[in-house]
């Protein structure tokens, strides 16, 4: 009922450009969870001729093999959204419990686990993902690990920042002199206070993460065929550009809708908080 | 505050020392990241239907036989004499691979900073001018938008349009040493443009944030109250404080700098050193893939260190010490 | 007669329009309906609690309201001009010029990238009102008349080269720097020392004297309005409760509520002797520093008995702050041990069992960052219960319901956040947060400075009446002599770390008094016309003395 009664809030509270943003998403995510019963083709058969315009039969026209591309597109969803997800999580558990456990225990313990943090963001996200995936197999897996743990130094670095603001009032303080364990600390006096900026920042990261799934499958690094995702669509059909075929567009805008919704509804519940805070 | 008793000169020597420790730990995380991750180097090259006597013989090839900190130490000191090693897949030297490569892409990438820099902050000031008025919104609804569009998207756009549909410059951008000056900035316009817009949108953000942070302070209001007009409370009391925290969000924002520059050059088959770096991604040709990283990361890191050094500089506080 | 006034306001209206879910905006009155004149040399002092809008009509003067804020009826006249209906350019010409502000914290109201005084001349320079020249031999002057040291160059530092109570002055020297005709002192004394505050009060009076410019003193200190003005406003909650000449308000209040403002802290506990058993709390030979150079406490030593009340006083930098660290164990002491119920306590924190946590509580000065504000008011005050005695489930909230009643708030309170409650309100959970643990001893580490005087009263005699009833001794760290008079047994006076003075009340407040504490006794303003010229004179002869 909580739960409820929070969203139902948030969305009374939301900007008419925020409740554009959380619609889209819904038929995104709509879309990638009823894949096979909504995608009017088979994503890997080929129906029709090489690059067809789009039309009443190809709503969004076909690809360089002449697949479908709206089914190609839908079926492609699920590839993101889940790598995109799974690699957030993964950096949201790391990040978080290794940023708030920082900033409680404070001293060396932080010192340490900061300039280790430093250490890893002073190498651009991409460069170090292309430097490791030189020798790691192209899978699943690993792409979920690499985003993850790369990611995760943003996450630490932030709810470190967002634990010490907190750390230092005094019911902090009271807690401890009370003797409560760490734990507690983290769990109890800590993460409720840090929710809501974690919650969008969650937002924040999970968008870069499309993109930065995207990216690398653009590069080729990423979903390796015949697997797709809306990344490995654009490099499949970049070569008709020249041409004036529009066609790897298509999932590039799907890419960009998906992230702009989600930056939509983050910045308005962010309101107008701004923050240095981020970062590739 | 033990900060407070050190001269500028010290923080700045400090800073100095930092970045050359940082390169050296930068240079050990890379050669750790390619050496030491779990699977055989050799292995993964040749991939799983290699016979075992090939397998071998490259890892004889790449020296892997010996330990990994004697061939880190190596690998450190030869680049330290400029020796780059040479490549897997086509056994030239590194160097002379990168060489004009390398030059290509700090043309194009410090292009796109000229641009993008000054008209973050020119936007940002405007902003912040305007804030909560009409243009302020405008400008906040499009740099979301514009932070959200991956730049494969950005780019090809400005090819359809540009090049295909209107033909006004040409689609990929080829350069070679006999072009001039003017030639070279007509291939890189495209690139350059969409490496602007693909920095400008976070860059300007941020810069807003850091110059309202400063305009909510006390010693604002005391200008406003000294009846002095909006440009001398902007430009006489806000800005020399806002400098420090603009070049630190500058600096940030250069990773998207590097990072946009890779994916840029691949769009406009661009002869960089991203384009390099990738297409060796590819190969998994880990020498190349080292040296090309490192150089990389140190750009990055040199640039972090030279913003640091501004920022220390550009704080009354620490030049004028009690 | 109203042409002969200077500044007249008359049916001031200022309120704030915040934003409700569903874009529907709500106004809320800040000030409401305020009328009054100002002759030129003439002093009005606008006192009230904070929200009373004491700073909102002082920057009314000026034709500014703060972002989302504004002006939304009545008008402010200066020699005739209806100042509101002006243009933005029009209202910059006046700022500065004719009216100028003096901010509470100068530290915060100086631009840290200029030289103070390039600051304080630029006003004259901007408005083109003096050459360059003529504004800085004129700003020298003022340096010296307002007692700045070496005054040819003091214009030459920067703010954070100069001391809180020099950067004061500074400010008033940057307010009178372009001669204006009216000054609105926004707290000028608050953020300072009590010895620091009267030399600042002094200068600022001496210079309203000399310049015979017209000024609105804004502050919540009656003591110290009754000092420098000749009218005073009370305000609360943006209305006006009384307005009178400074005489009429401290000697024959007329309302209720100014009534209660001159006469809070009567009460006044009686002081206990002590007892010849061995003390609960005993602090032995303490050195501590926080990294390791320089110290912040050298060789205190202190002990409280048992169902007594301890007050340890000083200004900021003291270390009176430092020692209740000591004593919790959130920081070690060099030197020193502190013996407690007659056993020594462990220095850290981590190594002190749960009865001897239990048995010392803390209360803190902010109570809205002492209470976790995503917590109820019954966890709050519930989870002692079960941590220390293991109480759970219904027996917890009957436990928790009567603590509410302790403390007079009752049982409805139970399952709100600490956000829906005032301030006096917070703190008052803080202390059954206390008490739930059933502990000897509580520190109080500036309980009430946060408070408004007429709450932090209520608070001081809620924490008397539980000593009476449970035998509690208390720690008492405060910075205010009013409240040290009030609840006390035994006294404590540190300065910069060292013990100055401790004994029992009577003794610590009946002379012979070493230096320091004489400075500091004298220092606190009565409620009293005239005690500000009295006490300078007095100073003044003991120096020609020595």
């Amino acid at each position: 009922m909580k739960v409820i009664n929070a969203l139902s809030k948030l969305c009374i509270n939301l900007t008419w450009a925020a409740r554009i943003g959380l619609f889209s998403l819904c038929i995104f995510a709509l879309a990638a969870i009823f894949a096979p019963i909504v995608s009017p083709y088979d994503p890997h058969a080929i129906v029709g001729d090489v690059w067809e315009p789009l039309s009443a039969s190809f709503w969004l026209g076909t690809d360089q093999l002449g697949r479908d591309l709206l089914s190609r597109l839908i079926h492609g969803a699920r590839n993101t959204f889940f790598i995109a997800g799974a690699a957030t999580l993964l950096s949201f558990f790391m990040g978080t419990f290794l940023g708030f456990l920082a900033a409680v225990s404070g001293g060396k313990a932080d010192q340490l686990l900061s300039r280790l943090n430093d250490l890893m963001m002073a190498i651009p996200t991409l460069i170090f993902a292309l430097v490791v995936l030189s020798v790691l197999p192209a899978n699943m897996i690993v792409l979920i690990l690499v985003m993850g743990v790369l990611d995760s130094t943003r996450v630490f670095r932030l709810s470190r920042a967002v634990a010490v603001d907190i750390v230092v009032m005094d019911f902090v303080e009271s807690a401890r002199l009370r003797g409560e364990k760490t734990l507690w600390i983290i769990f109890r006096e800590i993460l409720p206070n840090a929710l809501s900026p974690l919650f969008a920042e969650f937002g924040l990261r999970f968008a870069f993460a499309v993109l930065f799934l995207s990216t690398l499958s653009f590069l080729g690094l990423g979903i390796q065929p015949p697997d797709a995702d809306w990344g490995s669509m654009v490099k499949e059909n970049k070569d008709g550009i020249v041409f004036g075929i529009p066609a790897a567009l298509i999932p590039a805008a799907a890419i960009a809708i998906l992230t702009i919704s989600i930056n939509l509804v983050v910045d308005s519940i962010l309101s107008r908080t701004s923050s240095l805070k981020g970062g590739r | 505050m033990a900060t407070q008793h050190q001269t500028l000169g010290q923080l700045v020597v400090r800073r100095l020392l930092l970045g050359v420790v940082l390169l050296l730990l930068i240079s050990l995380i890379i050669f750790a990241g390619t050496e030491l991750l779990p699977g055989d180097v050799a292995q993964s090259i040749l991939g799983q239907s290699a016979t075992p006597e090939a397998v071998r013989n490259l890892r004889l090839e790449m020296g892997l036989d010996r330990p990994a900190a004697e061939r880190y130490l190596s690998w450190l000191s030869n680049i330290l004499q400029g020796d780059l090693g040479t490549s897997l897949s086509s056994g030239r030297d590194i160097g002379d691979m990168i060489g004009d490569r390398l030059g290509n892409t700090l043309f194009l990438a410090s292009s796109a900073a000229i641009i993008a820099v000054p008209l973050a902050v020119f936007l940002g000031l405007i902003a912040v001018l305007h804030r909560n008025g009409i243009v302020d919104k405008i400008i906040s609804i499009s740099t979301i938008s514009m932070i959200s569009l991956p730049e494969f998207f950005i780019g090809y756009l400005l090819i359809l349009l540009v090049a295909v549909q209107l033909n006004w410059l040409p689609s990929s951008s080829i350069v070679y040493n006999s072009m001039s000056f003017a030639e070279r900035l007509q291939a890189i316009a495209l690139p350059c443009i969409t490496l602007t817009l693909v920095c400008l949108a976070h860059m300007m953000r941020m810069t807003r944030a850091a110059i309202l942070n400063v305009m909510s302070s006390a010693y604002i209001e005391t200008a406003q109250l000294k009846g002095l007009s909006p440009f001398r409370v902007i430009f006489h009391h806000a800005f020399p404080n806002a400098i420090s925290p603009i070049i630190t969000v500058i600096v940030l924002n250069l990773a998207y700098l590097v990072v946009g520059v890779v994916v840029v050059e691949i769009i406009y088959v661009y002869p960089g050193m991203g384009q390099l770096l990738v297409d060796h991604v590819t190969n998994r040709d880990v020498p190349v893939v080292q040296a090309v990283g490192l150089i990389f990361a140190a750009i990055y890191i040199l640039l972090n260190m030279f913003a640091d050094i501004m920022a220390i500089v550009a704080n009354p506080r620490l030049r004028h010490p009690k | 007669m109203s042409d002969s006034h200077f500044l007249q306001v008359s049916n001031l209206e200022v309120s704030a329009s915040i934003n409700m879910p569903g874009d529907k905006r709500k106004k809320i009155i800040l000030v409401d309906n305020i009328s009054f004149n100002l002759q030129r040399g003439e002093v009005i002092g606008l006192i009230g609690e904070s929200g009373a809008g004491k700073s909102t009509i002082g920057l009314a003067a000026l034709a500014f309201a703060r972002s989302g804020c504004g002006i939304t009826g009545g008008s402010i006249k200066i020699n005739g001009l209806d100042i509101l209906s002006l243009s933005d350019r029009e209202k910059n010409k006046i700022r500065g010029t004719q009216v100028a502000y003096v901010a509470q914290s100068a530290a915060a109201a100086f631009n840290p990238a200029h030289r103070i005084g390039d600051q304080v001349i630029e006003v004259a320079i901007q408005h083109k009102l003096m050459s360059k020249k003529q504004a800085l031999s004129y700003a020298n002057d003022l340096y010296a008349k307002l007692g700045l040291p070496d005054p040819e160059n003091f214009g030459r530092r920067y703010p954070h080269q100069v001391s809180g109570g020099q950067l004061q002055r500074a400010m008033t020297v940057m307010a009178l720097c372009a001669k204006p005709d009216l000054i609105i002192f926004d707290e000028p004394t608050t953020a300072l020392d009590v010895t620091t505050q009267i030399e600042v009060l002094a200068t600022i009076k001496n210079a309203i004297k000399d310049t015979g410019v017209a000024a609105l003193y804004i502050t919540h200190d009656l003591a110290v309005v009754a000092q420098v003005s000749d009218f005073i406003m009370v305000l609360r909650q943006g209305k006006m409760i009384e307005f009178g000449t400074t005489d009429a308000i401290i000697n024959h209040a007329q309302q209720k509520y100014t009534q209660e403002l001159v006469s809070i802290r009567v009460a006044e506990k009686i002081e206990q002797a002590q007892p010849s058993v061995r003390p609960l709390l005993e602090i032995n030979h303490i050195d501590a520093a926080y990294d390791g150079s320089n110290k912040v406490l050298e060789d205190v030593t202190l002990h409280l008995h048992a169902g007594q009340t301890l007050s340890i006083v000083g200004e900021s930098g003291s270390g009176k702050s430092t020692l209740a660290r000591v004593i919790t164990g959130l920081l070690s002491p060099l030197q020193g041990n502190i013996v407690f119920q007659g056993v020594e306590l462990s220095a850290e924190l981590k190594n002190r069992d749960i009865e001897q946590l239990r048995e010392l509580q803390m209360i803190y000065q902010m109570a809205d960052v002492a209470m976790n504000p995503r917590h109820t008011i019954g966890q709050i005050i519930g989870r002692p219960i079960e941590f220390y005695h293991g109480i759970k489930g219904a027996q917890q909230r009957r436990e928790t319901i009567e603590l509410l009643d302790q403390i007079e708030l009752g049982e409805k309170y139970i399952d709100r956040y600490p956000a829906e409650l005032s301030g006096g309100q917070k703190q008052r959970v803080c202390i059954a947060r206390a008490l739930a643990a059933k502990p000897s001893l509580i520190i109080c580490d500036e309980v009430t400075s946060a408070l408004d005087p007429l709450v932090a009263d209520g608070i001081l005699q809620l924490l008397m009446s539980l000593q009476k009833e449970h035998n509690y001794a208390y720690l008492f760290i405060t910075h205010d002599l009013a409240t040290v008079k009030a609840i006390s047994d035994s006294i404590a006076v540190m300065y910069q770390g060292s013990l100055v003075r401790f004994g029992q009340k009577s003794a610590v407040l009946s002379p012979p008094f070493d230096d320091y504490t004489q400075m500091l006794l004298s220092s606190v303003p009565e409620m009293e016309l005239g005690w500000l010229e009295r006490i300078l004179a007095s100073r003044k002869m003991q120096s020609a003395d020595h």
